[in-house]
C-alpha cells in the first residue's frame, strides 16, 4: 500500500476510502434507524451495518497484512492539520475483531433481545448499538488523539444505555449503569487530561506528530504525568485490575447480547488505544527506560490472573464467574505488554482475538441459557447441558479454549506467552501464567459438571435454543477451534502488529521492518 | 495402500466409529456392529503400515502449521507403531467384550459411552504416530478430556468425585508441567522434533537438565508417577471395560510411551547417560513401584489393587528409561506391550466377576474359581505375566530391564525388580487361590455361572496373547532397535 507522500489525497475509488468507510457506515446508520423509527426495519438495518464494516475491516485486513499502513486524510486535509485515519496491522486487526463480533451478535441478538427487553425500547436499542459499533471502530481507526477521546465517549455513552436495558430483568442492571457511568467518565477525563497535556508539550494532536516531537522529551514532566494520566484513564476502560470494579456487575446485568459484545470488544479495543500510545505515541526507549513497566504492569497483570481467578472460583453464577474470568483474562495481555518484546506484543495483540472469540461463544451460551432457565445461577442451570445440547457443548469447546487445551485457540495465546517468559528469561512468570491456568481448569470444569451431572430444574424449558442463537454461538466455538489450529490469520497478524508496535515512532511514520516472530533464528 | 493413507485411516476410522455411535443411537445392533468393523478396519490399518514399513522410508506428513516453525505432524516409528498396535488390536477384543458388560450389567448410555471410547481410541493413535512433541501434546489432551465422560459415567456422586480427581490431576500436570517443559524445550532447541539421539544435546547443562527432566516426567501424569497417581485409582468408578482398554492400555500407555520419547527422542539415552539427570528420577521410579505394590497389597477392591499394580508396573518404563542404557530402554518399550497384554486380561476378568455376582470385594470371591473356571484361569495367566514369569511375555520386559540395570551399574535395581515381582505374586495370586482352594461353609456361589460368553472369551483370548507374546518377543525386540538410533 502507499503511504501518504506519495498517493496525493484525491481518494478515486472506493477503496481508497475505506478507513473512513469503516466509522462512516454504522455512524450513518444509527440516526438513520431513529428516524425510521420501526423495530424490525432496525435490525435490518444494524445487521447490514455490521455486515458492511465487516467487509470493510477484512478488506483493509488484507491490504495490510503485509506490514504495510494506510494514511487516510479526512477532507482531503493534510496532517498534522487535518484529521488522519491511520490502518496498520494492528489496529485492521482489532477492527476485524469488533466487527466480526457485531455481525454475530446481531443475528443472536434478534431472539434474545426480544426476549429481555420489551418491545418499544428495540428501535433505541439497535440504534445505541450501533453507536457503540462506531465508537470502538473509530477508536480504533483514527490516529488522531482527540479523535480517540471522542469515539470513545460515543462507544462509552451509548454503552452505558445498552447496560441499563438490563434493567426489565433486573433492576439492579440501572446501578451498574451507573456505577460504569461514575467510572467510565472518570477513565476518559484521565484521557483527556493527559492528551491536553501532550497537546501542551507538542502543539499537535495527529499521533505520529505527536510522537515524533516526543522524541528526547523523556525527563519532561508534563509528558511523564501526560503518561500516567493516559494508562490510568485507559486502564479504567480497559479493567485493569484494581481498576475493575464497574466490570463484573456491568457484564452481569446487561442483557445477553450486550455482554457478548462488551465482552468480545470494548475492553480490546481499550488495551489498542493503552498499546497504541505506550508503544507508539510514547516510544518504548522513554516508557521502558529501565523497563518500568516490567515492574509497574506485571504485579498487576499477575493480580488479576490469580485474584480475579479465584474470585471466578467462587461465584454461583455462570455470567459473573465469566466477568471475573475476563478481568483475569485482561491480565494475561498486560503481561504480553510488560515482557516488551516482540513476542510478547503478539500474545498480547493474539490474546485480544483469541480471547474475544472464546468470550463471544461463552456469552452467547449464556444467553441461550437465559433464554430457556431464566437466569444463570448455578442451581437454575443445572442438567442444561443435556437437554441443550448444543449449548452445552459450545460451553465446553468455550471452556477448554479458556484453560488453554491444545486445539483451542486459547492455547495458542498461553504458549505465545509462555514462550515470551522463557524467552525474557523469566521462567518465574512462566511458571505463574501456567499455574494461573489451573484456576481456569477449576472454574470452567464446574460449570461443565453442573451442565452435565445434574437433573435438569423443573422450572427450565428442556429446549434447545433457537437456531438463531446456536449458529452464531456455535460460529464462534468453531472459530475458537480453527483459531486454535489453522493460525495464518491470527499469527500472522499479531506478529506483523507486534512488529509495528516495537518499531515505536518508527513503525508509525517509516516503512516498518520485515522480520518472522517465532522462525527467526532457529 | 500406501502409509499415509494408512495412517489417516487409523485416525479417521475411529472417528467414524464416534459419528456412528451418535447417529445410530437408539438402533443398538446396528451402532454396535458398525463400531465393531471400523475398529476391525483401523487394526487391519495399522497393520497396513507395519507392512508397508520395509518397502517405504518413513515421510512425515505435515497436516497443519500451527505456529510458525510449529506443525502438527505424524510420522511412522518402530515405538509409535508397537503403541498403535497394541491399543487397535485390543480394541477389537475390549469392544466384544464391553458389547457383553454394559449389556449384561444393563448400564445405560451405550452410544455415549461406545462414541467416548471411539474416540480415545482415536487419540492414542494420534499419540503413537506423533512426529513431534507438540502433536503429541495434543492428541495427549484430546485423551484425557474424551475419557473424563467415561470416568463419570455412573454419573453417581463417586463417579463424579473420581472423574474430578481424574481430570484434575491429568489437566493439571499437563498443563502446568508439561506444557511449560514443551515450550522450554522449543525455546532452548528451536524444535520440537523427536530426532533419535535427542535434540538438547549441548542447548541446555548443569542442573537445568534434571529440573527440564523432572517437568517432563511430573507433567506426563498419564504415566502415574507418584505423586501423581491418584487419578488412576480414582478412574475406577468407570465401567470395567474402560478401566481395561483406557486405564491398563490406552491412556496408561500413551503416559509411559510418552515418556520413553521424550527420553529417547527429546533428550537422547546419551545425554541422559552423560549427565546423570535421570538418577533422582531412577529413584522415584523405585519408589513407586515398592510403594504402590504395598498399597495393592492392601486393597480388598480387586479393581483398586488392579489399579496399584498398574501404578506399579507403569513405573518400570519410567525405571527403563531412568537407567538410561539401551537395554534399560529396550525393557521398558517391551514392558508397554506385555503389560498391556497382562492387565487387560485381569481387568477383564475382574469385570467378568462383577458381571456374574456383582461382587467387587477379593474377600467375597471366595470358592468363586469353581464356577467360573475360564475366568479364572485367564487371570491366572494374566497375573503370571504380571509377576513375570516365563513362558508368558511379562518375563522378558523384567529380564531386560534388570539387564538394564547391571549395564547402568546401579545394582539394587535388580533388586527393587525383585521384590516388586515378589509383592506382585502375593497381591495377585491369593485372589486365584482363593477362587479355586477356599471354601466358606456357607459358600453363596452355587448358582453362579460364567459371565455371558461375550465377556469370558476375550480375557481368554488375551491370555493366550500372553504366551504368543513370549514366544516372539525377539522378533519385537529387532523390530524396535531403530528406536535406539544404533546400527542393527
Amino acid at each position: 500500500m502507499a503511504t501518504a507522500s506519495e498517493t496525493p489525497h484525491i481518494a478515486l475509488t472506493l477503496r481508497d476510502h475505506l478507513p473512513i468507510l469503516q466509522v462512516l457506515i454504522p455512524l450513518c446508520t444509527a440516526p438513520l434507524i431513529v428516524l425510521l423509527g420501526d423495530r424490525r426495519v432496525a435490525w435490518g438495518l444494524a445487521f447490514l451495518a455490521a455486515m458492511l464494516s465487516l467487509v470493510v475491516s477484512f478488506l483493509l485486513m488484507m491490504q495490510v497484512m503485509d506490514g504495510s499502513f494506510i494514511s487516510y486524510h479526512l477532507g482531503g486535509w493534510a496532517p498534522p492539520i487535518g484529521i488522519e485515519y491511520r490502518i496498520d496491522a494492528a489496529n485492521a486487526f482489532v477492527l476485524l475483531l469488533i466487527s466480526l463480533t457485531a455481525t454475530l451478535v446481531l443475528p443472536f441478538a434478534l431472539r434474545s433481545v426480544a426476549d429481555e427487553i420489551p418491545a418499544r425500547s428495540h428501535t433505541l436499542f439497535y440504534a445505541c448499538f450501533t453507536l457503540v459499533l462506531t465508537g470502538l471502530l473509530g477508536v480504533v481507526a483514527t490516529g488522531d488523539a482527540f479523535n480517540v477521546f471522542v469515539f470513545l465517549e460515543i462507544s462509552s455513552l451509548a454503552t452505558y444505555v445498552l447496560v441499563s436495558q438490563g434493567l426489565y430483568r433486573d433492576k439492579r442492571a440501572l446501578s451498574a449503569a451507573y456505577d460504569y457511568l461514575i467510572m467510565g467518565t472518570i477513565g476518559a477525563t484521565f484521557f483527556v487530561i493527559g492528551i491536553g497535556f501532550l497537546y501542551m508539550t507538542t502543539g499537535t494532536l495527529n499521533m505520529a506528530d505527536m510522537a515524533e516531537r516526543l522524541v528526547g522529551q523523556g525527563d519532561n514532566r508534563t509528558v511523564q504525568a501526560a503518561f500516567a494520566f493516559i494508562v490510568v484513564g485507559m486502564g479504567l476502560k480497559v479493567a485493569i485490575y484494581p481498576l475493575h470494579l464497574w466490570l463484573p456487575a456491568a457484564y452481569n446485568y446487561a442483557p445477553s447480547a450486550v455482554t457478548v459484545f462488551l465482552a468480545a470488544t470494548s475492553t480490546k479495543a481499550a488495551v489498542y488505544v493503552l498499546l497504541r500510545f505506550m508503544f507508539s505515541v510514547f516510544q518504548p526507549e522513554f516508557v521502558f527506560d529501565t523497563n518500568l513497566l516490567l515492574w509497574i504492569l506485571a504485579p498487576f497483570a499477575l493480580l488479576a490472573m490469580f485474584a480475579a481467578s479465584l474470585i471466578a472460583v467462587f461465584q454461583t453464577n455462570f455470567k459473573r464467574m465469566l466477568a471475573y474470568s475476563s478481568i483475569a483474562q485482561i491480565g494475561y495481555m498486560l503481561l504480553g505488554i510488560s515482557l516488551f518484546s516482540v513476542t510478547g506484543l503478539s500474545a498480547t495483540m493474539v490474546h485480544l482475538f483469541n480471547h474475544g472469540i472464546t468470550k463471544a461463544a461463552l456469552f452467547m451460551a449464556v444467553g441461550a441459557l437465559v433464554l430457556r432457565s431464566g437466569n444463570t445461577f448455578y442451581d437454575r442451570i443445572e442438567g442444561m447441558g443435556r437437554v441443550m445440547p448444543l449449548t452445552g457443548a459450545a460451553v465446553v469447546l468455550g471452556g477448554l479454549s479458556l484453560i488453554g487445551v491444545p486445539g483451542t485457540a486459547g492455547f495458542i495465546s498461553k504458549w505465545v506467552l509462555v514462550q515470551a517468559a522463557f524467552e525474557a528469561g523469566l521462567w518465574w512468570i512462566a511458571l505463574l501464567i501456567v499455574a494461573s491456568s489451573l484456576l481456569a481448569v477449576i472454574y470452567m470444569w464446574r460449570v461443565v459438571e453442573i451442565l452435565y451431572l445434574h437433573t435438569p430444574h423443573p422450572e427450565a424449558i428442556h429446549k434447545e435454543a433457537p437456531l438463531s442463537m446456536v449458529i452464531p454461538m456455535w460460529i464462534a466455538a468453531g472459530a475458537c477451534v480453527w483459531f486454535g489450529i489453522d493460525t495464518s490469520l491470527t499469527m500472522g497478524a499479531a506478529n506483523t502488529a507486534a512488529i509495528g508496535l516495537m518499531g515505536g515512532t518508527d513503525g508509525m511514520a517509516l516503512t516498518p521492518t520485515v522480520g518472522g516472530l517465532l522462525g527467526n533464528g532457529h | 495402500m500406501d502409509t499415509n493413507t494408512l495412517i489417516f485411516l487409523a485416525l479417521l476410522l475411529p472417528v467414524l466409529a464416534m459419528f456412528g455411535n451418535m447417529a445410530f443411537a437408539k438402533q443398538d445392533n446396528l451402532r454396535d456392529g458398525f463400531t465393531f468393523v471400523c475398529a476391525i478396519l483401523t487394526f487391519g490399518a495399522v497393520l497396513g503400515v507395519l507392512g508397508n514399513l520395509g518397502n517405504s522410508t518413513s515421510e512425515e506428513i505435515v497436516l497443519v502449521e500451527m505456529l510458525p516453525g510449529l506443525q502438527i505432524a505424524l510420522q511412522v516409528e518402530p515405538l509409535g507403531l508397537m503403541f498403535a498396535l497394541v491399543a487397535s488390536g485390543l480394541w477389537i477384543v475390549t469392544h466384544i467384550y464391553g458389547l457383553g458388560y454394559m449389556r449384561g450389567n444393563k448400564e445405560k448410555h451405550h452410544a455415549r459411552f461406545f462414541a467416548c471410547f471411539s474416540a480415545a481410541i482415536s487419540a492414542a493413535i494420534g499419540i503413537a504416530f506423533s512426529a513431534n512433541l507438540l502433536t503429541l501434546f495434543l492428541f495427549y489432551e484430546v485423551l484425557t478430556v474424551s475419557t473424563y465422560p467415561l470416568v463419570a459415567h455412573k454419573g453417581t456422586p463417586e463417579a463424579i468425585r473420581g472423574a474430578r480427581t481424574y481430570l484434575g490431576v491429568l489437566i493439571g500436570t499437563s498443563i502446568a508441567l508439561f506444557l511449560t517443559a514443551i515450550i522450554w524445550t522449543y525455546t532452548l532447541a528451536g524444535t520440537l522434533d523427536f530426532v533419535p539421539g535427542g535434540i538438547l544435546q549441548g542447548k541446555v547443562e548443569g542442573l537445568l537438565v534434571p529440573i527440564l527432566l523432572g517437568l517432563f516426567a511430573f507433567g506426563i501424569g498419564k504415566a502415574a508417577l507418584m505423586p501423581f497417581h491418584r487419578w488412576l485409582p480414582a478412574a475406577m468408578v468407570a465401567p470395567t471395560p474402560v478401566s481395561a482398554l483406557l486405564h491398563a492400555v490406552a491412556v496408561v500407555k500413551a503416559g509411559v510411551f510418552t515418556m520413553l520419547k521424550v527420553g529417547v527422542y527429546t533428550f537422547g539415552i546419551d545425554f541422559l547417560a552423560d549427565t546423570g539427570a535421570s538418577d533422582w528420577l531412577m529413584w522415584i521410579a523405585a519408589y513407586t513401584i515398592l510403594a504402590s505394590s504395598i498399597v495393592a497389597y492392601q486393597q480388598d477392591n480387586l479393581k483398586r489393587r488392579l489399579a496399584y499394580s498398574t501404578v506399579s508396573q507403569l513405573s518400570y518404563v519410567t525405571l527403563g528409561l531412568a537407567l538410561a542404557t539401551q537395554m534399560g530402554v529396550m525393557g521398558g518399550a517391551l514392558q508397554i506391550a506385555m503389560h498391556a497384554m497382562g492387565k487387560i486380561t485381569l481387568f477383564m476378568c475382574a469385570g467378568a466377576i462383577y458381571v456374574a455376582t456383582h461382587k467387587s470385594n477379593i474377600s467375597q470371591m471366595k470358592g468363586l474359581g469353581r464356577s467360573m473356571p475360564f475366568t479364572y484361569f485367564a487371570f491366572l495367566i494374566g497375573a503370571l505375566s504380571i509377576i513375570g514369569l516365563p513362558p508368558l511375555g511379562g518375563s522378558w520386559s523384567k529380564w531386560l530391564l534388570m539387564v538394564g540395570a547391571a549395564d547402568a551399574d546401579h545394582k539394587i535395581m535388580i533388586g527393587v525388580l525383585m521384590a516388586s515381582s515378589l509383592l506382585s505374586l502375593s497381591y495377585l495370586l491369593p485372589v486365584v487361590a482363593q477362587g479355586f482352594f477356599s471354601t466358606s461353609p456357607d459358600n453363596p456361589y452355587n448358582g453362579v455361572k460364567e459371565a455371558p460368553a461375550f465377556c469370558y472369551i476375550p480375557p481368554v483370548f488375551t491370555a493366550i496373547g500372553c504366551v504368543i507374546l513370549f514366544l516372539y518377543a525377539g522378533t519385537l525386540v529387532e523390530f524396535l532397535t531403530p528406536m535406539l538410533g544404533v546400527p542393527q
